[in-house]
């Protein structure tokens, strides 16, 4: 009986659906209609970018959506590579207005911006950021030259014997690169190649390092190419483990984890305080006083760039530059301060928001 | 004489190794048994670890402040109107409000890091009362706002008060002040409705996983809508209808594979196809229920399939003996009597759906929303999506709210799965 009720009943209702396909067919092209409605009006910003930017830029979007009529804008994670990508694709709403970059746009990328119609692009520049080598605070704290930093992690070394040519990376022990470190296996917890954090850790501290070898700095004037993947090249026997994007999960690997060091942004170092602690190097401990000072070594600039053609037809990307260079937000004692971002000095902070003040472009090509 | 004595030794012989095979067949069992509770194990511990890290982050502690509404901060032109109502520094009256119950703190420094103990929602929570009820201005009232994340971080305990000073982000005066608000019973935990009404936040102690659920159910609406019937409809054409040929035997090996294909390549299709082709916009849940579409049709094709098969030919053979068309057969009898089998596979279908990030990678579906979707063509989030940003952020309460997003998504997960089990159980028939 109880049957016999089901069956009628989802009969009836099969019924209905005669023709499955047509509806589906016809519920797509509706889909379809509604997207190119939407697509039509975008009443929000939308940015893309740096993954290194982006816990900045949705502080700021969040303030800014809850303080000012307009929606909060729509924050993409995609890397500095992949948002200056999406960036350059095109002028029009289906292309993002703003992207952010833990790295200086490349000449590179201005002419395919360009190739594709964008070519008023306003530069800016919201701060700075150190990267650190960190481990638990449980084990010895290290002290590092970036010299150390490069013996340890480069792919070719030069040799330990003093002739200038290179050898495979034989070091094993940090007490092998210098006999003041502690007595522990090289064990390096870092990002894959994908991220601007790796960009810059190797531009700023491997390569700070290599080049300290005269005859390897030699190198550079006679093929770049060279030279290059000499000092950006990162060991491939296990000594250095890509831990993924995600900085938390190498902070609680190290917090695990004594023998280990990692290398992560200033502002997981921040929070974290303790359970890990950062390596001194070069002799300066990454404190914000000293990178913002710019004695630490390993520290970077970070930027957002404006798509000028969308200024007027998107609502609210004025304000929302304004909010982001307000001293309140990007200023000495901001709230993006209290996020870990490293505030300009006051002199280029000044000369930034008179720049974003007349919507400075850049040229086509970079000075 | 012979005979008799060989089965002698054939029973001897199988005595003897008998108490070898009970054993073989013990240790056999224990094995099984053993790896059985390894994985039981091992389920328990994600399980423990999860709940017991996420639990707490169904309460939120609160503050429980008087606010004068001073209309001079909030209405100072008297006119009421809610524009002007909206832009007012709210943030004062919560900050005047925290100074009174410390009158002692008086320094521009200890004053900013007093600030520092309500969240920067109190602000929001103050100019909605307002706006919900102008009565309130130029009145007293006492109200409870959100204390900061890490305020809440020490009251429930994450924050190790024996550490030296330096090493936490909690200074000893703000533990004072906390021990002194919590003495006076201004310092309570209450159940986190926020978390399931919100959107994301960079602010722990205001994000919510309101938002992503939304987005989420939008998302298998649309996969639901497109997948169930396209899948039921190849399902009966290729079981029912379609001869036996090459080009049949193509499809199905086609569709067997592509239930096999990494969910990654689907969103990488939906980013040619959807976005770039088609012009649909990023980040919106209308693309992901496409991409996701796309992935579980292969899946609900083949259960369906496999319940059209467990229908037996003798239904077919009597309906079609009794006059029916071969249409009214399939409708009438079969598909109602596989309709259990394809709703079981359509909602394990679903709930894989609903566990997918990897494709909503590709089309722009990790971002930080703070607005509700109010439709699936507004840009949002998906649960899964929601748990890996959270567990990307620096702020330390973030670690509790990934916990807490995992559990709830594992409750829709359980409950999507019980429905599977429980339509098998009711409406299953044998033969």
């Amino acid at each position: 009986m109880k049957f016999s009720g089901l069956f009628s009943a989802e009969a009836i209702v099969l019924k209905k659906h005669h023709s499955l396909p047509a509806l589906a067919g016809a519920l797509l092209l509706a889909l379809a209609a509604g997207s190119a409605h939407a697509q039509a009006a975008r009443d929000y910003i939308s940015i893309v970018g740096s993954s290194t930017v982006y816990p900045f830029a949705t502080v700021v979007a969040e303030q800014f959506g809850r303080t000012t009529p307009f929606k909060t804008p729509k924050v993409e994670s995609t890397g500095s590579g992949g948002g200056l990508k999406l960036f350059c694709a095109g002028v029009g709403v289906s292309h993002p207005d703003i992207t952010n970059a833990s790295r200086r746009i490349k000449q590179s990328e201005i002419d395919n911006c360009a190739a594709n119609g964008v070519t008023e692009i306003v530069e800016v520049k919201i701060g700075y950021d150190g990267i650190v080598l960190a481990n638990s605070v449980d084990a010895e704290p290290y002290e590092l030259s970036l010299r150390d930093v490069f013996l340890a992690l480069a792919k070719d070394v030069p040799d330990p014997s003093g002739a200038e040519r290179l050898v495979p990376n034989p070091y094993r022990n940090w007490r092998d690169v210098n006999p003041a470190l502690p007595d522990e296996p090289i064990e390096v917890l870092g990002p894959p190649p994908t991220s601007g954090t790796r960009d810059a850790f190797v531009e700023l501290a491997m390569e700070g390092g290599c080049k300290t070898f005269p005859w390897i700095a030699a190198i550079k004037k006679q093929d770049k190419q060279r030279y290059k993947a000499i000092c950006h090249g990162i060991r491939e026997d296990g000594r250095y483990i890509e831990a993924g994007e995600n900085d938390n999960l190498i902070v609680q690997k190290l917090a695990a984890n004594h023998h280990a060091l990692g290398i992560f942004g200033f502002s997981f170092l921040d929070q974290n305080a303790d359970l890990v602690q950062g390596a001194r190097i070069e002799g300066v401990e990454p404190t914000f006083e000293a990178i913002a000072a710019g004695e630490y070594p390993v520290s970077r600039p970070l930027f957002f760039y404006v798509k000028k053609a969308h200024i007027g037809a998107i609502p609210g990307i004025p304000e929302y530059l304004e909010e982001f260079t307000s001293e309140r937000a990007m200023g000495q004692e901001g709230y993006l301060v209290d996020r870990g971002l490293i505030p300009l000095p006051p002199e280029e902070y000044a000369a930034v928001v008179d720049r974003v003040r007349r919507l400075e472009t850049l040229g086509p090509t970079l000075e | 004489m012979n005979g008799a004595a060989s089965q002698e030794q054939v029973l001897e012989r199988v005595r003897a190794s008998l108490g070898r095979r009970y054993r073989q067949e013990r240790r056999f069992r224990l094995y099984g048994l053993a790896s059985a509770l390894l994985g039981l194990m091992f389920v328990g511990l994600i399980f423990g670890t999860i709940i017991s890290n996420g639990y707490t982050a169904f309460w939120q502690t609160q503050v429980l402040i008087d606010v004068y509404f001073d209309p001079a901060v909030i209405d100072p032109g008297g006119g009421r109107d809610p524009l002007e109502l909206a832009r007012a520094d709210y943030n004062r009256l919560a900050r005047a409000a925290l100074t009174e119950l410390f009158p002692d703190v008086r320094a521009r420094r200890d004053r900013r890091s007093l600030n520092r103990l309500l969240s920067s929602g109190a602000a929001y929570q103050l100019r909605d009362m307002v706006l919900a009820e102008p009565e309130l201005i130029g009145k007293h009232r006492a109200v409870w706002v959100p204390a900061d994340d890490e305020v809440d971080m020490v009251v429930k305990g994450y924050i190790d008060r024996s550490l030296p000073e330096k090493s936490r982000r909690v200074k000893d005066r703000q533990l004072a002040w906390i021990d002194r608000l919590a003495d006076a019973g201004r310092l309570e935990r209450h159940f986190n409705a926020a978390f399931f009404e919100s959107g994301d936040s960079r602010e722990p102690e205001l994000a919510g996983i309101g938002g992503a659920a939304l987005g989420s159910f939008y998302m298998l609406l649309v996969t639901l809508v497109l997948s169930f019937p396209l899948g039921v409809a190849a399902a009966v054409y290729l079981e029912e209808f379609a001869p036996r040929n090459r080009w049949v035997d193509l499809i199905e090996v086609n569709i067997n594979n592509l239930a096999a294909v990494p969910s990654i390549v689907f969103g990488l299709l939906g980013l040619a196809v959807f976005i770039n082709f088609l012009g649909m916009p990023r980040s919106a849940p209308v693309v992901g229920g496409l991409v996701l579409t796309l992935m579980t049709l292969p899946t609900i094709i083949i259960a369906s399939r496999a319940a059209l098969k467990s229908v037996p030919p003798s239904v077919r053979e009597a309906a079609l003996g009794v006059g029916a068309s071969q249409m009214q057969m399939v409708l009438h009898h079969v598909v109602p009597l596989a309709l259990p089998g394809m709703l079981t596979g359509t909602i394990i279908g679903m709930a894989r759906a609903l566990g997918e990030s990897a494709p909503l990678l590709m089309i722009g579906m990790v971002a930080f929303i703070v607005e509700l979707p109010g439709s699936p063509f507004e840009p949002a989030t998906a649960l899964p999506v929601q748990i890996y940003l959270w567990a990307d952020s620096p702020e330390r309460a973030f670690v509790e709210r990934t916990s807490a997003a995992i559990i709830v998504l594992l409750a829709f997960l359980l409950l999507m799965n019980g429905a599977a089990i429980w339509l098998r159980k009711r409406f299953e028939r044998r033969w």
